[in-house]
């Protein structure tokens, strides 16, 4: 049996994907995204360390919550970074009818072995990735969060060749990911794209701060304001969320 | 077989035999699983009257909470000259009928105890009238003064020390719930006749005491409603014959409640379930062509603006209490009947509706009784209400059919009770918690060091003992049971000799059957102590009397709130050990006893007067409200913590299991429709449990400003935000980070 870090679970997520859902949150990101809320999740050797069936022990003590939508997300960290522990999981929910949404920045994403099988493996089992893209450019991309992008833009490449469901995610901060010609880029990527069902704009703000002080490491974006109504709607209006409809569900 | 030209096109045989509500509304309802979308907005005359009504409320705040008081006439059902909102709008008002001659007066009623209804005069600037004083106090004995006449030594120390508290004995009890529908369905003339036939066939030659009593209160029953007729006649009803047509349904049902509230100002006055019963009406005319939906809506917003208006005199001690001015005024909408039909109709929309017709309003207290099986798009319409405006509470209407049938109303905050065949000895608390601690100091309160406990042998030891402390525990639970049983016994004698509620008691069938509602305070603190002295170390600190005043605690322990079975199994056992303590106990006029795990907002005073705890809790601090979870105690997210209280057996706390719980609108999804969606399966999820209540929180801006200044209030204390894929609880961010919070959501963004 695989074992697995995790930082925390939360048995009360509802806008973690569709419906109302059990959230893990997998220890261990190797992103330095400027704006993380959870800085806490980013080293590897802390966390807890459990097995597949004691998450889902714990999840399933929710199920009566979940209706014909909700389940499992798995967020983090990075919970790519735990392929076989995250396949052990989805596979032993999936076999017990549990809708499993997995929560992912992208970055591990590979199609070298022996990560692309597992991957592949891994879509068997899930329902929709939600998959966040800091920024287009990869420059930028790499300026922000540490790493460039080019294989996160070919994960959502892939997905949408094979037409796996995805939910793409883009955290707005002023200065540095709402200017009109990065979200423009942004755009013209994601209609590119065939698979996306719902394109979530989730504006910055500075509560994460509050651990970055309790962690004593500085702040990276100290002073940074949050992103106003106009340039929130100005965001929407550029990646045409509105043309997004597929997460919609009778 | 009865038969009336108002009850034309009506169904059914046995309900025009007898008096039969509830085979009235079965034989007669249309379940309605539609939409929303057939709702009218406020007719001008609604806005107009609320407009005013708006101007009288800010007026009375204006004023300290008081706008007007009655200080010379005593409150009964025909003291007072006919009232309207406005007396120039008055021909604007479909359902007529206020406590006194004058919008939100506060009626004198000196019944339940002089000394308070002069004491809130006072509070108010008001003086009392010297000639009602010396009646009240000469003449005529008030259910206070009869109390007190009759408390051991023992009672008086016990609620002086609040060990028991919240008592009913300076005021009505309340909790009685008259079947108001039969004013509208059978009119006064027949309630008469039959309350007659009652008389007639009470007592057969054997007069004993119980006998002799049942006589007096059947006469006093027939005697107010042929006073109610009176009553009517001021406004120029003639009530003695049923109601004819849909806003003859609403005038007659309420002239019944007002009835109610004229004559009795117990703290909770609740209307029943009349919206299914009042639909019929409704759709009959509807049927017939003399009413529009308009109208309809009209008519249910008038009367709803009449429960909003309700108003009693308090003094500041009770207040503290139940702060906010409340009276319970609770209505219920949905449920299903036994035969597994929805008894939803077009009227449980209207009433909801009333919300946004006429804004959020605490009154009436309309409570939705909730089945995953109601239907779809009522649930919806329920959910996105409560998003909306916070303003509805959900009991689980598949928990409390089994035992109450499907015509039983709430008679309180959340008490279920057959409606017009019951009526509730209601009790308010025992403070579980304090009990634990005089259990540890022998019977001496922490707080005023009296002896007020039996003088067993106190815990001496360092460090508490699991079997020790619950030892002493269960011997100091069954002095408190008994202690606590005996008072409400005396109370509710008095309360019946001195301020008997024939009001009410007349439109509530004469074979009644009674329970005996005790309650709990300071459930989850007794339960995280004993899991603490269990599970961790508990060292007690004694001041130099040799008195255990506070408590060090070594080491994690479980929490209840946590859905850990190790913490919730003391829970249930707290709840079942405490019921059939109670039980050992005879009850006034042989009545059921019931417990309740509900302190509606007096956890608050309750901790003022109740010393630390093991739990970590310290002297003072409120004690977490209802069967809510302790403060801070809840680490595992709204779910865990809805699975702990979702354990507790209904079938052992029957009068109720209160559960409080916010939510933020943008922890709850990201648009509208995903909200009411989620907040319905939340519901289904934790009902489907068998758990009996819920309190649904969903806040905007204001309520963020409010917990910002009152971080202290219960409602708050899991106030989460989330950000950006991350949670976090509103009341641990600092101020300046709140105000960041709520200027962005002042601009309607997260």
């Amino acid at each position: 049996m695989t074992k697995g870090y995790i930082h925390s679970t939360e048995s009360f997520g509802s806008v973690d994907g569709p419906g109302v859902r059990f959230v893990v949150f997998m220890q261990g990101c190797k992103m330095r995204c400027k704006y993380c809320h959870n800085p806490d999740t980013w080293d590897f050797g802390e966390g807890k360390e459990v097995t597949a069936d004691e998450i889902l022990t714990q999840a399933t003590r929710y199920k009566s919550y979940w209706g014909t939508k909700g389940g499992i997300t798995i967020s983090g960290g990075e919970p790519l970074l735990q392929l076989d522990f995250l396949l052990e999981l989805s596979r032993k929910a999936h076999a017990q009818g549990i809708n499993v949404v997995i929560d992912t920045a992208g970055k591990p994403f590979t199609r070298t072995e022996p990560f692309f099988s597992k991957f592949n493996e891994l879509l068997k089992y899930i329902s929709l990735i939600m998959l966040d893209l800091k920024h287009i450019d990869t420059k930028d991309h790499k300026e922000l969060t540490g790493v460039g992008n080019e294989n996160i833009l070919d994960m959502a490449n892939y997905l949408s060749k094979i037409g796996f469901p995805i939910w793409i995610r883009h955290v707005l901060v002023p200065g540095i990911t709402d200017d009109d010609l990065s979200l423009h880029k942004l755009h013209n990527f994601i209609r590119t794209l065939n698979n996306v069902q719902r394109v979530e704009i989730l504006p910055y703000h500075s509560l994460g701060k509050l651990k970055y002080d309790e962690m004593g490491i500085p702040y990276p974006l100290e002073g940074v304001p949050s992103p106003s109504v106009e340039s929130i709607e100005n965001a929407k209006r550029i990646l045409h969320i509105t043309d997004y409809t597929g997460f919609i569900q009778p | 077989m009865e038969q009336n030209k108002q009850w034309r096109g009506f169904k059914g045989r046995h309900w025009k035999e007898e008096i039969d509500t509830r085979d009235f509304i079965q034989c007669n309802y249309t379940p309605y699983d539609g939409d929303e979308s057939f709702l009218e907005g406020p007719t001008e005359a609604t806005d107009i009257l609320w407009g005013e009504l708006q101007k009288l409320q800010k007026a009375e705040r204006a004023k300290g909470g008081v706008l007007d008081m009655d200080t010379d006439i005593v409150s009964g059902l025909t003291s007072h000259g006919p009232g309207y909102i406005n007396e120039k709008y008055k021909d604007l008002e479909k359902v007529v009928g206020l406590q006194t001659d004058k919008p939100l007066k506060r009626a004198f009623m000196p019944y339940g105890g002089i000394k308070m209804a002069e004491e809130s005069l006072k509070t108010y600037g008001y003086t009392p009238n010297p000639e009602l004083h010396k009646i009240f106090t000469q003449y005529h004995k008030t259910h206070n003064q009869g109390v007190f006449d009759a408390y051991t030594p023992e009672m008086k120390k016990a609620r002086h020390n609040k060990i028991i508290t919240g008592l009913p004995d300076t005021y009505g009890r309340g909790r009685i719930v008259g079947d108001y529908r039969r004013v509208a369905l059978y009119g006064i003339d027949y309630l008469m006749k039959k309350k007659k036939e009652d008389f007639n066939a009470c007592g057969s030659g054997s007069m004993k005491g119980e006998v002799i009593r049942l006589r007096e209160e059947i006469t006093e029953q027939y005697n107010a409603l042929a006073q109610m007729k009176e009553m009517a006649k001021i406004y120029g009803y003639d009530i003695s014959q049923p109601a004819s047509n849909a806003r003859e349904a609403c005038q007659w049902l309420y002239f019944g409640y007002l009835a109610a509230i004229k004559t009795q100002n117990g703290a909770a006055m609740s209307v029943g379930r009349i919206s299914t019963f009042l639909d019929i009406y409704i759709q009959r005319d509807l049927d017939e062509g003399t009413l529009t939906e308009k109208e309809a809506q009209e008519l249910i917003d008038h009367m709803v603006m009449k429960f909003r208006m309700v108003k009693f005199a308090r003094i500041p001690s009770y207040n503290e209490l139940f702060s906010g001015d409340p009276v319970w005024a609770t209505l219920e909408v949905a449920g299903l009947g036994i035969d597994g039909r929805s008894l939803v109709t077009k009227n449980d929309f209207r009433f909801l509706h009333t919300l946004e017709n006429m804004g959020p309003a605490p009154e009436p207290n309309l409570t939705v009784l909730y089945s995953s099986n109601l239907p779809k798009n009522f649930k919806k319409y329920a959910s996105y209400i409560s998003v909306k405006t916070s303003s509805i509470q959900y009991e689980n209407d598949d928990v409390m059919r089994k035992v109450w049938g499907d015509d039983y109303s709430i008679c309180c905050c959340v008490s279920a009770t057959e409606t017009g065949k019951e009526m509730q000895f209601f009790g308010a608390r025992a403070n579980l918690a304090k009990c634990l601690l005089y259990a540890i100091n022998g019977g001496i309160d922490e707080k005023t060091k009296e002896q007020v406990g039996p003088k067993y042998r106190p815990v001496t030891t360092e460090y508490l003992d699991y079997d020790d402390v619950m030892d002493k525990y269960d011997a100091m639970l069954d002095w408190l049971a008994d202690l606590y049983v005996n008072t409400l016994n005396l109370i509710h004698y008095m309360h019946d000799k001195y301020y008997y509620e024939a009001a009410e008691m007349a439109l509530i069938d004469t074979n009644v059957r009674r329970t005996f509602a005790t309650g709990i305070a300071g459930f989850s603190h007794v339960v995280d102590s004993i899991s603490a002295i269990k599970y961790a170390k508990v060292k007690a600190i004694r001041d130099e009397d040799g008195i255990v005043v506070d408590y060090e605690t070594e080491g994690d322990f479980p929490r209840y709130g946590n859905d850990d079975d190790r913490a919730d199994e003391i829970a249930v056992w707290l709840l079942k050990t405490f019921l059939s303590k109670l039980n050992k106990h005879h009850t006034y006029r042989r009545s059921e006893t019931t417990t309740s795990i509900l302190t509606i907002t007096s956890n608050v005073v309750y901790g003022k007067a109740t010393g630390s705890l093991p739990d970590g809790r310290k002297a003072g601090e409120p004690l977490s409200p209802g069967a809510n979870p302790s403060y801070g105690a809840e680490k595992s997210g709204l779910l865990a913590s809805l699975n702990s209280v979702a354990k507790l057996p209904y079938e052992y706390a029957l009068d109720g299991i209160s559960n409080t719980q916010t939510i933020n609108p943008d922890a709850l999804g990201h648009t509208d429709g995903e909200r009411v969606e989620n907040l319905v399966q939340i519901m289904d999820g934790y009902f489907d449990q068998g758990a009996h209540h819920l309190n649904v929180n969903v806040f905007g801006t204001e309520k963020l400003i409010d917990a910002m200044e009152h971080p202290e209030k219960e409602e708050y204390a899991n106030f989460t935000i989330r950000v950006s894929g991350y949670a976090v609880k509103f009341i641990d961010l600092t101020r300046e980070q709140q105000l960041d919070v709520i200027a962005r959501t002042c601009h309607g963004v997260i």
